[in-house]
């Protein structure tokens, strides 16, 4: 845990299964899904006060399939933070982080848009960008492109 | 049906109706009344040649529309979108859309506004119109390709976008870019943050009633675009700046034109707030309207300007420098009211700013290559691969399969006109992303505007939606 940031080393003494690390010079922290509310609560007390970003990923073959990654700053030491919190492919759900930062609802829409990754507890998990009748999660990578026909494609066929 | 023979074609003022006996007139016996149409055809030999024009015959439902479709049309029905039932029994209040076909949404954008009388108590904003799924398109595109699309997202500061894929790309690589690419990525896009600003200050000036703005900032804005025409072949999309550098050197006599530039911008700022910013009925519009605190600036991920007027001091240029921004000297402008009048201080100072690195540059940008010499990254000059078997293949391998960038993953941001613009490129180590996030700032500003408008005027929303300056190809992406 050397490489928790020394504002964060409470926090990384109170979850000691979040594990640190840098990666090309940014801090990484991954962190148990059971546990992110709770540790990205201590984080954002401990400074990491503005909300910056919050997207999925899916690694297809990888246990655990996605990664939520979240981007934190603090300012006072400028500094960037990455949560990473895998979630299984079998059971995509994480807890909502809407309570620490009310900044991640739309991004957690998104997220649950495109890959389907259910944010339990969000206030309002609809679609944002597709439309409500949409089936299926396209960034998800077993979607190829072209795999979905899209509404215009029927025109051809009319005449 | 024949016309009166004393008729002049074409005369408009035939009295028929005066006459009340014309042959024309309809006999309302059988009820056939006159329409539009009979009157254009007044001048014409038999009015009623061109067939049934009549009103029934036009609106007639179309089969397959429903009532349901048709009454939702026509505004009968107004579907609620809302959790929970609106306004929860009082009679007063009504919802009303705002958008996506609004002139001053600027894109499509669309807000469900719950109004009391005039004053607004809940804001939903519903995006997605310009949705088309470029992160998806991203990993079907190689790292040479991918800023051709990333430049397509917030169009309005195109080059913001080419810059940050091409940093992230480059991280990844652990490919260094020579400091004369460094000094042209920093000139083009501090000059496209100058134009950004120029054209929001145009639009939100008109949206605001100053609508001599829209003119005068459109023409200063024109003469950085002919700029970028002349560096880079396009006004707009440019795919100049590309990972390992950028595309070409700059033209011959650069240095005139951006001092060209610098001298109309700075006149055509001091215009501007001598139009805008004295103006009383302006100060009236914009002050103490659209306020975004300190703590919802964070909680909500508000940066840029918008954050910078609410007294928050973080600038993506300063805090996490990038592309040697560190070595040139400039301020961060800031305001403390979060309103909407300081955003436009916030923003003309900015200018003031980007203009001081832009005569920075002049000085001091360094003579050398123009991109990086890694042959893995940079197809080689056309007349090597004549000679050189070695820059035969490359110049194939970049072509056709692209170059491979290692696995891993990184986060890059640069400031873009709008704010913290972010990227999250995971790789495989294949030549293809395999996966591209976008952090757009206007995503998180559109987020925030239900905190701007809650408990304003109506009147104030356009206003305030022109102060966050959202470009919907960046939120929808």
């Amino acid at each position: 845990m050397t490489s928790a940031p020394t504002i964060l080393t409470a926090t990384a003494e109170r979850f000691a299964n979040v594990e640190f690390d840098s990666v090309l010079g940014d801090v990484v922290a991954r962190a148990p899904r059971e546990d992110v509310v709770g540790f990205l609560e201590s984080v954002r007390d401990a400074g990491y006060e503005m909300f910056i970003d919050l997207c999925a990923v899916d690694y297809l073959v990888r246990d655990p399939r996605f990664d939520v990654v979240i981007n934190v700053v603090s300012l006072a030491e400028s500094s960037r933070l990455r949560v990473i919190i895998g979630v299984p492919g079998t059971d995509s759900t994480m807890p909502t982080i809407t309570a620490v930062y009310p900044g991640a609802d739309f991004y957690e829409r998104e997220a649950f848009d495109l890959f389907g990754i259910d944010f339990s507890g969000h206030p309002d998990l609809t679609r944002i960008l597709l439309p409500d009748e949409w089936e299926g999660h396209p960034l998800r990578k077993e979607i190829a492109i072209g795999s979905v026909p899209v509404q215009f494609k029927e025109a051809n066929k009319a005449q | 049906m024949s016309k009166p023979s004393d008729t002049v074609p074409g005369d408009l003022e035939t009295p028929d109706a005066a006459e009340g006996a014309s042959p024309a007139d309809p006999d309302p016996a059988t009820g056939d009344r006159r329409t539009v149409h009979d009157l254009w055809l007044s001048g014409t030999e038999s009015p009623r040649q061109l067939g049934p024009f009549t009103d029934e015959g036009a609106q007639e439902m179309l089969p397959e529309e429903s009532g349901q479709i048709l009454s939702s049309q026509l505004g009968t029905i107004v579907e609620d979108d809302f959790e929970g039932s609106a306004g929860s029994g009082d009679e007063e209040l009504q919802i009303i859309n705002m958008g996506p076909q609004h002139p001053a949404t600027h894109g499509v954008l669309r807000l469900q506004i719950e109004l009391d009388g005039e004053t607004i108590r809940r804001v939903k904003p519903i995006i997605g119109y310009l949705h088309t799924g470029m992160e998806k398109t991203a990993e079907e595109l190689t790292y040479m390709q991918g800023s051709t699309n990333v430049t397509r997202m917030d169009y309005l500061s195109p080059l913001h976008n080419e810059l940050c894929f091409s940093l992230a790309v480059e991280k990844l690589l652990e490919v260094e870019v020579p400091p004369r690419a460094q000094a042209i990525r920093v000139l083009m896009s501090e000059l496209n943050r100058i134009a950004s600003h120029l054209l929001w200050s145009a639009t939100s000036g008109f949206d605001i009633g100053a609508l001599s703005m829209m003119i005068y900032g459109l023409r200063e804005r024109e003469s950085v675009l002919e700029f970028f025409e002349k560096v880079t072949g396009l006004r707009m999309n440019h795919n100049f700046i590309r990972p390992g550098g950028v595309a070409a050197d700059l033209p011959a006599g650069w240095q005139q034109d951006v001092t060209g530039i610098i001298e109309t911008v700075t006149a055509g700022i001091a215009d501007f707030e001598t139009l805008l910013m004295g103006n009383p009925i302006f100060i009236e519009r914009t002050q103490g309207i659209g306020i975004l605190t300190r703590e919802e600036c964070f909680a909500y991920g508000v940066t840029g300007p918008l954050a910078r007027a609410s007294g928050i001091d973080y600038d993506v240029r300063k805090v996490f420098p990038y592309s040697g921004f560190e070595q040139y000297e400039f301020e961060v402008p800031m305001m403390s009211n979060g309103d909407v009048y300081d955003r436009f201080v916030v923003r003309f100072e900015e200018m003031r700013q980007s203009m001081r690195i832009l005569e920075q540059v002049i000085e001091t940008i360094p003579a050398g290559d123009y991109r990086t010499e890694d042959r893995k990254v940079t197809p080689p000059p056309r007349a090597r691969i004549d000679e050189s078997m070695e820059a035969l293949i490359h110049h194939f391998k970049i072509f056709t399969e692209g170059f491979k960038v290692p696995p891993g993953e990184t986060y890059q941001a640069v400031e873009s006109s709008r704010g913290e613009l972010g990227m999250y490129l995971v790789s495989d180590g294949g030549s293809k992303p395999w996966r591209l996030h976008v952090r757009g700032p206007s995503f998180a500003h559109v987020q925030a505007l239900p905190m701007m408008l809650t408990d304003s005027l109506i009147a104030d929303t356009i206003a305030t939606i022109a102060s966050a300056d959202p470009v919907m190809g960046d939120v929808d992406r």
